[in-house]
């Protein structure tokens, strides 16, 4: 069929069964926008900033496990989005953000607004495209919705100049894909895969070290039968989080920079590492040459440039984890979970030595209690994002996790501002669950816009603030490591949260008790509109246990120990 | 693993396309690898290029540069040379005033010949291996040539 640029683009998104995009408008888009005036297939969602549009994107395709799309203008519009689009290609995350350009006659003049946006988008991004003919495009969209999803799943950016969207040329979204120079490589290697069951057998302190690849190849409930039939326990990366029940015996907890003392002492004294979905990032591993130090290593990712980057794989597997996992599965009778249980003891005294805990010692509230309390009260019926700080940390130590998709947070890039946009793309995604945001007084004033986002499109987010009224985690380092010297963090001016919810159209709470914190929550939840709750928490709170930056996984900073009262 | 910084070939087969270069060079440069020299050429009746990068580093840099290379949507070969063919090109500019017939017999050691003699001018070209071509211009040095120009190498396994 003959039909403009513009059209295609519609007429794309929706044969690839998109439902909601997010977006926000300007000159060199218009034509596109023009067709989304005239269509009902799919909801645009206008964010109040791109940044916000393409972390709306991310959000909800955490949560639904779709391809996000976002939708932007050339110039200004482009680079606001630049912020987002590099947090989901640090977290592999599949989006297709498509912008407006100037027109082709005008490329490389310096026009208004131009900007040489896939210059910009090479370097974070898994792939892009600037598109100079609309006879190319329902070629190129087809590839960018395949090359986003498969594979190691990234962002793609698409191009559009102006002129383009309104060439009229053929479009048919049929056609085959030939993508000669790509091709993921998803089914491991099978005599690999026995080799590496046949070391678990031998092993006598294998733990499993389980990643976000788990959840972005939705073998979640296959590693979790793995782990019970193997009887061998797991640590969690921070992308992990929620692949394992909370509840799971087996489940050791987080590792990492503020993994638990057994998660990452265990990793210490492990003699087999299996790492599934995992990239050994310098917040996991620590000081590298004292990571896993006497352990073989089985590596299983999708990504071959994953394996060995960092630490050498003796059982390299390059596959999809749940093609591996599966095949590993039909193996687990070479595995006797009984060998492993003087293992799983000793783990357990590292933990009962020093469990994840905290201490309520002060005149203000706990950010912990808070996260816990949140578990307590709603658990599983609420998905969980967070911005970047302390507040973060906490929360993917404390809260309850029960599913994988339920945690969503910027891990690779650490982005401040992604979790208010992030959590409205989440409730569009899943509106019968509660969205909460755990966030900071930091981190909420760079996205804070979004409450008329959520109040327009009713997409009613519950902001917990952990107000410390500090950059909390950069107030935490310059506590321990710069001799208390607190440079540009002390965020003692602040706006009334109460007051700017309210001005947007949304509910503000101000909490400084349990009994006001557990009303605020409650009485949010029913209201079913956008809200702030504000909680006053004691100042100084540190994120206990820490491995400073470059230490040994078994050189943690600890909780002083206090006698219980 | 003798040498930490030893030098690399690698040819890298892409589809001919805009920007397929930058892809390539900023994967260089954004991840701290180096390059010594790049060439580029169509593949003749395809759609494909070829380059060949001279770089340097340890053996896991080296993997680590094959595998993301690899990763970039229109590479479709990365190939680390081990046992190859290797040639490079340089011209030289040296003044009349010199000794031509000397330069001339150099040349002609090194796979090359004076190829344009002007007014006041004299061009030579060399093709060789590339520690030759190194070789060879040291030695020229004491013709003072006035301009020197290398092509990068090029490499075929054997
Ligand atoms: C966009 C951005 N700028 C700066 C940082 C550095 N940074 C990391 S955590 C943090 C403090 C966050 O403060 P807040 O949101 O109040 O959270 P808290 O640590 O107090 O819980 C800062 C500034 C960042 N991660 N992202
Ligand atoms: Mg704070």
């Amino acid at each position: 069929m003959q039909i403009s640029g513009a059209q295609m683009v519609i007429e794309a998104l929706i044969a690839e069964g998109v439902d909601t995009i997010f977006g926000y408008p300007g000159g060199a888009i218009m034509n596109v926008y023009d067709e989304i005036y005239k269509q009902n297939n799919f909801k645009h969602i206008l964010t109040r900033h791109e940044q916000a549009a393409v972390h709306a994107a991310e959000g909800y395709s955490k949560a639904s496990g779709k391809v996000g799309v976002a939708l932007i203008t050339s110039g200004p519009g482009f680079t606001n989005a630049v912020t987002g689009i590099a947090d989901a290609y640090m977290d592999s995350i599949p989006l297709v953000v498509i912008s407006g350009q100037v027109p082709m006659s005008l490329i490389g003049t310096d026009a208004f607004q131009e900007i040489d946006a896939v210059g910009i988008s090479r370097s974070c991004t898994k792939h892009n495209y600037l598109v100079t003919d609309a006879s190319d495009l329902a070629r190129v969209l087809k590839e960018a919705f395949y090359i986003a999803s498969s594979g190691r799943p990234g962002p793609v950016h698409v191009d559009i100049p102006k002129d383009v969207t309104a060439q009229i040329a053929e479009f048919d979204y049929s056609i085959e894909l030939n993508l000669e120079t790509y091709k993921p490589h998803t089914k491991g290697n099978p005599r690999q895969i026995k080799k590496a069951m046949e070391a678990i057998s031998k092993a006598r302190r294998p733990i499993f070290y389980l990643g976000g690849g788990i959840v972005n190849s939705n073998a979640a409930y296959e590693v979790r039968e793995l782990v019970k039939k193997t009887g061998i326990p797991a640590v969690e990366t921070f992308m992990a989080r929620g692949v394992l029940s909370h509840d799971d015996d087996l489940l050791i907890s987080m590792l990492g920079m503020h993994g638990s003392y057994a998660a990452n002492m265990a990793m210490s004294e492990t003699d087999l590492v299996i790492g599934l979905g995992v990239r050994f990032d310098d917040r996991v591993t620590g000081k590298l040459s004292e990571f896993a130090k006497n352990a073989g290593v089985i590596h299983v990712d999708i990504d071959p440039a994953s394996i060995s980057k960092l630490v050498n794989a003796d059982y390299p597997i390059v596959g999809d984890v749940k093609n591996v996992v599966n095949e590993m599965l039909e193996l687990s009778s070479l595995i006797n979970p009984a060998k492993y249980s003087a293992w799983r003891e000793s783990i357990r005294n590292f933990d009962e030595l020093h469990p994840l805990t905290y201490h309520e010692d002060s005149a203000r509230l706990k950010p912990q209690w808070v996260i816990e309390r949140v578990g307590e009260l709603l658990g599983d019926i609420a998905n969980i994002s967070t911005d970047v700080g302390q507040h973060q940390m906490w929360t993917a130590q404390f809260y309850p996790f029960s599913r994988p998709r339920q945690f969503i947070s910027s891990g690779g890039l650490g982005t401040m501002g992604f979790g208010f946009p992030a959590a409205i793309g989440v409730k569009a995604a899943s509106p019968d669950k509660v969205s909460i945001n755990f966030t900071g007084d930091g981190s909420i004033l760079m996205n804070c816009q979004e409450l008329m986002t959520a109040v327009e499109r009713k997409l009613p987010v519950i902001n917990i603030i952990l107000n410390n009224n500090y950059l909390g985690m950069v107030r935490q380092w310059q506590t321990l490591f710069y001799d208390k010297r607190h440079s540009e963090t002390d965020l003692s001016v602040q706006p009334d949260f109460v007051k700017l919810a309210e001005a947007f159209g949304g509910i503000g709470y101000r909490v400084n008790t349990k009994e006001e914190f557990d009303a605020a929550l409650k009485d949010a939840v029913e209201k079913n509109i956008v809200a702030f709750i504000e909680v006053i928490i004691e100042r100084l709170e540190n994120v206990m246990p820490m491995v400073p930056s470059g230490g040994s996984l078994f050189n943690m900073m600890l909780l002083e120990k206090k006698e219980k009262k | 693993m003798q040498d930490e910084n030893a030098r690399r070939v690698i040819s890298v087969i892409v589809v001919n396309e805009a920007s397929v270069l930058s892809r390539i060079t900023d994967l260089f440069s954004g991840r701290g690898y180096n390059i010594t020299s790049l060439t580029v050429a169509p593949i003749p009746d395809s759609r494909y290029s070829r380059l060949t990068i001279v770089t340097s580093g340890s053996i896991r840099v080296i993997e680590q540069i094959t595998k993301q290379l690899h990763k970039l949507i229109p590479v479709l070969k990365v190939y680390e040379h081990a046992d190859l063919v290797e040639k490079e090109m340089a011209l030289i500019k040296f003044s009349v005033s010199e000794n031509i017939t000397d330069i001339a017999t150099l040349c002609a050691a090194y796979n090359g010949k004076i190829v344009n003699v002007g007014d006041n001018v004299i061009i030579a070209m060399v093709a060789d291996e590339p520690k030759r071509v190194d070789n060879f211009l040291k030695i020229i040095n004491k013709y003072n040539p006035k301009e020197i120009v290398r092509s990068g190498a090029v490499a075929l396994e054997r």
